[in-house]
């Protein structure tokens, strides 16, 4: 089904920018519908308010209700306080896509960064998120700690050689509201 | 003019607008009047500050009264995407207004999933309607 939503989207734009930016704004819409029933499954009636909390729920729960799985890590920038990542090694939207050699740069992990920006900004900390694919390091685990749903483990699959990095930019009024709450 | 206790004033508020509105009538009541609709609005207007500042304090959803002004009382419950429920009652009655907004949570939640409705958009469904004035009639009236 994904693979028609990117087919539908390609057939309709004449670069890759505009294809990205389609499936970012899909995914955004997407995003904020399931923050909403995530939540309202959770049946605790709570939200949440703290920029760690809901970075959280995105790398966990959001994650597994898309994935079956949690998200590999989450880190935050050493050089910029308001930047945080989300790291997949096996992102489901880039694994079973394959980049047609003149798409370049093209990454479905678009229609992912919008779900993300969209979850964050619906519950009140406004993001720009941006994926990015990652080399990586020798000797880096390229097989996620978790089970993979789709493949049940490792090996039908090419070893993976880069990893997906979300990278997620909180505004500035977040930062400063979450710092207030510290004090 | 004394403010009517027989009319209940249920609003969703999105980021910047109201998103859908309903009055509910208490059973024996002679109905609404234009001078009570108007000042209702001007009351929650100004208790959506207090609802914005009470938001950022808890991780409740149901933030019970956040005002009172006359012998009304605001109280308040936020979804996930801080789109907010707000209700004018004149009494307090927590448990029932509590179980009000579960249940029009769920309503709510249910149209967010349908793929035509977008987030912080006016509510136009008249299902959503007929479905939210029978739960303020089960639990308010």
């Amino acid at each position: 089904l994904y693979s028609e939503l990117v087919q539908y989207h390609q057939n309709r734009v004449d670069s890759i920018g505009e294809l990205e930016r389609r499936l970012e704004s899909s995914g955004y819409q997407v995003g904020l519908k399931v923050l909403e029933l995530i939540t309202y499954r959770n049946r605790e009636y709570k939200r949440e308010i703290r920029i760690m909390n809901i970075l959280q729920f995105v790398s966990t729960q959001v994650w597994k209700a898309l994935f079956g799985k949690n998200a590999d890590s989450l880190e935050r920038s050493i050089d910029n306080a308001d930047e945080f990542m989300i790291v997949d090694y096996e992102p489901l939207t880039s694994t079973f896509v394959s980049v047609p050699a003149d798409f370049g740069q093209l990454s479905v992990d678009a229609y992912m960064s919008g779900i993300v920006a969209g979850v964050l900004t619906g519950a009140g900390f406004s993001a720009r998120v941006t994926a990015h694919s990652v080399a990586l390091e020798e000797g880096e685990h390229s097989f996620g700690s978790n089970n993979n749903a789709l493949s049940g483990g490792a090996s039908s699959l090419p070893p993976r050689k880069e990893k997906a990095v979300f990278l997620v930019k909180f505004a500035p009024e977040v930062l400063e509201r979450d710092a207030a709450m510290d004090r | 003019p004394h403010m009517s206790n027989q009319v209940l004033l249920f609003l969703i508020v999105g980021k910047n607008e109201p998103l859908y509105e309903a009055e509910i009538h208490k059973r024996g009541s002679t109905g609404n009047s234009d001078a009570v609709a108007r000042q209702s609005y001007f009351v929650l207007h100004s208790s959506l500050d207090l609802v914005e500042k009470s938001a950022w304090v808890t991780q409740n959803m149901y933030l019970k009264v956040v005002d009172k002004v006359n012998q009304q009382y605001v109280s308040t419950f936020l979804t996930a995407g801080n789109i907010k429920f707000v209700l004018l009652h004149p009494g307090r009655n927590e448990e029932s207004i509590k179980n009000f907004f579960y249940d029009v949570h769920e309503l709510y939640v249910k149209l967010s999933m349908n793929p035509f409705y977008h987030y912080d958009t006016p509510i136009t469904s008249k299902e959503f309607d007929k479905r939210v004035k029978a739960v303020a009639r089960r639990y308010l009236s």
